[in-house]
């Protein structure tokens, strides 16, 4: 048994695995092929540093990404204090609703909802071109937010009610209390919240898909109009680069997340020794 | 003064969530609403049950087993063919996904923390060259049938099938199943797995009556997770089917491309509907089963 399960868990990360193998090998072949190998080259790497409207999709991908992941962590984290402090049931569970609607929708249909909207209302004021950057930023930060919210919000709920009441009552504003004592406790859930907007932004094609104009290209669509003709090995380049990027952040965050939490209890540790 | 400054503050963190609400309101429900006024609507936005009707009447043409032309009802064939690799998808991810959930949740803490990172870096791949990836392994001169010629069996036709097109869907959204299915069973404590076996329970009988159950929830969520993109994927089928099998997402993708917003709309109200109405089941039957469970 205790085999049989070792063989299974390696065979799914072969699955798992297997083309992501394929890209990192064939974005160094030789050859225009990205089925037979037939030697070791650069030449992929080169052509894509050498391809400005890939490169300019690449930028343009990072700026929506930083700008939805911004905007939706602060409209995100203070919508989660005002939901935890809601005293209205009804109210609260309405929105709680609202909120899931995005992560529950098909990304279809999230789209296609928001292009008709945008379109309406395009045709409304009389844009000719109603789908541009503000429209496609709208529609990542709409998606971008319920993740923020779901990250925050059980940060707050264990975190004790009377420590920014007994800030206030030392005289602190309601301002400096949510500053000084809330923001720092909330803070792990802000960030995963933020780092989960961001990866989403910059990973999302469907919603992009449909939200986009012609002026604004992300990342993801061009990948989606070049792979409607052959692909050549320059995409698995970049593709290789990203997977390295994401490798070498995860390290980091895997290190810098285990030092914190040895921080966090050789504080708890000091703590109790103290008491 | 405790109650003053109490109201003050629930008069402030009430308007924290303001920009919040007026957001999901505008660019939530209104969009919603917004799908069900174009499906009922034609071009110059009077009222109209047609596109809906369409869905369920428009035929087109097709060439029977026996070589005779007949006719079938186009959108409720796609909707059977979506409804059905959807749920072979889901099938498969869960029967691949749950036990690889499990064996990873016994594993030492360390092994647990680098498998589910593992598990998440294809995630953060962009999914479109992944699939792509797929093409050149499973095309008919790809690298599956290569090492298949090395080894002396014949070549197999895959791309362009049903099976590319659920091989990719189990590709890109098996995480989907493992995380939630795998943070449930992290969860679990192993003395009540010790707790059955000590009172005589077989090797069976703790699976069927303690890990089952106890899993549930996490059933549901991966199976949510893995059944809704993939009735409602395009790019998959568009690259893997090389566009023989036509999807819900496909035929909505069409319709918008043709520039037809309001039949797109019809095809995703419907869509939605659908969903509504299988989660709203689904819901209710887990309850039931997880009390009945409970119960006994």
């Amino acid at each position: 048994m205790k085999t049989a399960s070792k063989i299974f868990t390696g065979l799914m990360f072969l699955f798992l695995f297997a083309p992501i193998v394929i890209l990192l090998v064939f974005s160094f072949n030789e050859a225009k092929s990205t089925s037979v190998f037939s030697g070791f080259s650069l030449r992929w790497y080169r052509e894509l540093f050498r391809d400005t409207e890939t490169l300019k999709t690449v930028r343009n991908t990072l700026v929506l990404a930083v700008c939805a992941a911004g905007v939706s962590t602060v409209m995100g984290t203070a919508a989660a204090v005002g939901i935890d402090r809601m005293r209205s049931k009804y109210l609260r569970s309405a929105l709680d609703t609202v909120t899931n609607i995005p992560m529950i929708n098909p990304d279809i249909i999230t789209g296609i909802s928001m292009m008709l909207m945008f379109v309406f209302a395009g045709r409304l004021f009389g844009f000719a071109n109603s789908l541009s950057f503000s429209t496609l930023l709208i529609a990542h930060i709409t998606f971008c937010l319920p993740y923020v919210i779901l990250q925050v919000l059980p940060k707050l709920r264990q975190m004790d009610a009377s420590l920014p009441e007994a800030a206030m009552d030392l005289g602190c504003t309601p301002w400096r209390a949510f500053w000084k004592v809330e923001l720092p406790e909330l803070l792990p859930g802000v960030v995963t919240g933020m780092i989960m907007a961001f990866t989403l932004s910059l990973d999302d094609f469907v919603i992009s898909y449909f939200t986009t104009g012609t002026g604004f290209q992300t990342l993801p669509i061009r990948i989606y109009n070049m792979t409607k003709k052959t692909v050549t090995p320059k995409m698995y380049a970049l593709a290789t680069i990203i997977f390295f990027v994401i490798l070498t952040l995860l390290l980091i965050s895997n290190l810098t997340g285990r030092s914190d939490s040895q921080a966090l209890n050789s504080a708890k540790r000091e703590k109790k020794t103290k008491n | 003064m405790i109650k003053d400054t109490a109201r003050r503050r629930s008069f402030v963190t009430g308007l924290v969530s303001a920009p919040y609400e007026l957001w999901a309101v505008l660019f939530i429900l209104v969009p919603l609403a917004f799908v069900a006024y174009y499906a009922f609507t034609d071009n110059d936005f009077r009222f109209t049950t047609d596109n809906i009707t369409r869905f369920f009447t428009a035929t087109s043409p097709v060439v029977n087993a026996d070589g005779t032309l007949g006719q079938t009802h186009t959108y409720l064939l796609i909707t059977w063919r979506s409804l059905k690799l959807a749920v072979i998808s889901t099938v498969v991810c869960l029967l691949l996904g749950y036990p690889l959930a499990y064996f990873i949740s016994r594993s030492s803490p360390r092994a647990q923390k680098t498998m589910m990172t593992l598990i998440m870096i294809p995630m953060w791949m962009n999914f479109l060259i992944r699939t792509y990836a797929w093409m050149t392994i499973l095309w008919d001169k790809g690298i599956l049938n290569h090492a298949l010629g090395r080894l002396g069996l014949g070549p197999v036709h895959i791309i362009g099938t049903e099976t590319a097109v659920v091989i990719g869907m189990v590709y890109d959204y098996l995480p989907y199943m493992i995380l939630p299915v795998y943070s449930v069973m992290a969860k679990m404590d192993p003395k009540l797995l010790e707790a059955a076996r000590d009172l005589g329970c077989a090797p069976t009988g703790v699976l069927r009556r303690v890990i089952l159950p106890l899993s549930l929830p996490g059933v549901v969520n991966g199976v949510t997770m893995v059944l809704i993109p993939s009735i409602s994927t395009f790019y998959i089928s568009q690259k893997l089917g090389k566009g023989l099998f036509f999807l819900l997402g496909d035929a909505i993708e069409g319709q918008y491309t043709a520039n037809n917003l309001h039949f797109a709309a019809a095809i995703a109200f419907i869509l939605m509907v659908a969903l509504l109405a299988a989660m709203a089941v689904m819901r209710r039957l887990t309850n039931k089963y997880t009390y009945g469970e409970s119960a006994a």
